[in-house]
């Protein structure tokens, strides 16, 4: 790692309290996970911070369960143990797909659900799934716990709500009643950023979420509406086309990424009908 | 920091600082050189090592995190695992870069008794890059690997 590690502390947090605490004190503190955003950023020369606080022994937020009818996703939870659990599978299954799709079985086995919302990239493969799945991120601090619903979590381009004195530790998922698809474009399968990603819920109100195509994950409301109203799908992607503003970078153009938008939603419309 | 882990079967205690890639800490600190950095970024799977025999970039792990856990690396095969063997005979390595993490990503594969599919190989190789073989070589001993392992 180009930057040396010995600028650098590292405590463990041996409880969830303890870990709260360590933020309050200290709230430029920097979180670890699954390290797979973090050490990519170290390795660039890049420094997040100068203490760190590895989160990884409490295995509490790990857990994957299913509280007051919501499936509760511990914000630990890997990918890998995604794909595993029976819940996840039963009740989500576009984000069991989500998960396949993110890196190599290497990143599956240590990157995480709270990580990748924390990071806040705007090709993060999971925004989409928990914004079409109108889930709320459970966020907590030493001053107790509350509850954000996704759509509000993201206030610009990685920057979200979250207090740095606060830990995700959970995000909840209700009950999805549903046809549920998930589709990621990107240029490979296993390393690629996604040029484009979408989730959808065919809901008699659809619920379709984009990521990549502006500075946060959208969700399309407009081109929701006219869906639900009983518009033709054909009136719905002009509504789509204009909803978006997606930009021109490294890896894609503006007008490529509108096009790949539009032929995501016919598809869902064609697979979840 | 003291960071106590299972190495290849053996007890390990050092003394290093605790946000140390456990690449590092196993090429210079433990001499097993076998673990290669291919990219630093977590893209190519060069530096594969399994943690409670799940495989993951060292290039990305604190070796903190290798605390209480049981690590593999390509030294801990010993050069008998069919697929090291299946590698050779198929030309599934040319300048090696790739081998040991090639051959610890596939090794749950050939191990496990369930015959893979071409795409379940595929699948399972998507972190490992290769600028050499084309990857159809490495596919073939992995698939070869499973036949020799549980042949009856
Ligand atoms: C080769 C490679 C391929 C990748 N492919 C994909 C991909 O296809 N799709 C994709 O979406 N991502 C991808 N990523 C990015 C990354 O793997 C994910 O974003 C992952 O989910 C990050 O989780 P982590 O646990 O490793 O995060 P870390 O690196 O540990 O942390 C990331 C950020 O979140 C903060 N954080 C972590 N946990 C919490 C918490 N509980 N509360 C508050 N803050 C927290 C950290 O402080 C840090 O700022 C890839 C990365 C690599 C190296
Ligand atoms: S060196 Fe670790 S993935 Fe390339
Ligand atoms: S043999 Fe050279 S990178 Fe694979």
């Amino acid at each position: 790692m180009r930057t040396s590690s010995r600028d650098f502390t590292l405590r463990r947090a041996r409880t969830l309290d303890g870990a709260l605490a360590v933020l309050r004190d200290d709230p430029g503190t920097v979180p670890l996970a699954g390290c797979t955003d973090v050490y990519v950023a170290l390795q660039f020369g890049q420094r997040p911070g100068s203490r760190y606080l590895d989160l990884t022994p409490l295995k509490a937020l790990r857990r994957i369960t299913e509280r007051d009818g919501n499936l509760v996703i511990g914000a630990l939870a890997t990918y890998t143990d995604l794909q595993r659990s029976r819940l996840v599978r039963s009740r989500l299954p576009m984000l069991v797909e989500a998960s396949r799709l993110v890196g190599g079985m290497q990143i599956q086995n240590r990157g995480t659900v709270g990580g990748n919302l924390a990071n806040g990239s705007p090709a993060g493969d999971t925004l989409p799934v928990f914004a079409a799945a109108e889930a709320q991120v459970v966020l907590q601090s030493t001053q107790g716990e509350r509850r954000v619903p996704f759509t509000s979590f993201y206030t610009g381009y990685r920057a979200s709500v979250r207090r740095p004195d606060e830990l995700i530790t959970a995000v909840e998922v209700p009950a999805v009643d549903a046809r549920q698809w998930f589709r990621k474009v990107g240029t490979r399968a296993a390393q690629a950023i996604s040029k484009v990603v979408f989730a959808g819920v065919r809901a008699s109100t659809p619920r379709l979420a984009l990521g990549s195509v502006g500075p946060t994950v959208v969700r399309l409301s407009r081109t929701e509406r006219v869906l639900g109203s009983g518009g033709s799908l054909e009136t719905a992607i002009d509504e789509l086309k204009l909803e978006i503003s997606p930009i021109d970078d490294l890896r894609s153009t503006a007008d490529y990424r509108r096009e790949v938008a539009a032929n995501l939603v016919r598809e869902f419309w064609a697979r979840t009908a | 920091m003291r960071t106590r882990f299972t190495l290849n079967g053996e007890p390990r205690e050092l003394e290093t600082h605790p946000m140390r890639r456990l690449l590092d800490v196993l090429r210079e600190d433990c001499g097993l050189t076998g673990t290669k950095e291919g990219c630093g970024e977590g893209e190519c799977g060069a530096c594969t090592v399994l943690v409670d025999g799940e495989p993951v970039v060292s290039c990305l792990v604190p070796v903190a995190q290798a605390e209480g856990c049981e690590l593999l690396t390509i030294e801990g095969l010993g050069g008998d695992h069919p697929l090291q063997r299946s590698m050779m005979t198929e030309v599934g390595a040319q300048c090696g870069i790739c081998t040991p993490g090639v051959v610890l990503a596939a090794k749950a594969l050939v191990d496990a008794p369930r015959k893979p599919t071409l795409a379940r190989v595929r699948e399972a190789l998507a972190g490992n890059l290769c600028r050499c073989t084309g990857y159809e070589a490495i596919h073939r001993a992995v698939l070869a690997a499973h036949a020799e392992r549980h042949a009856k």
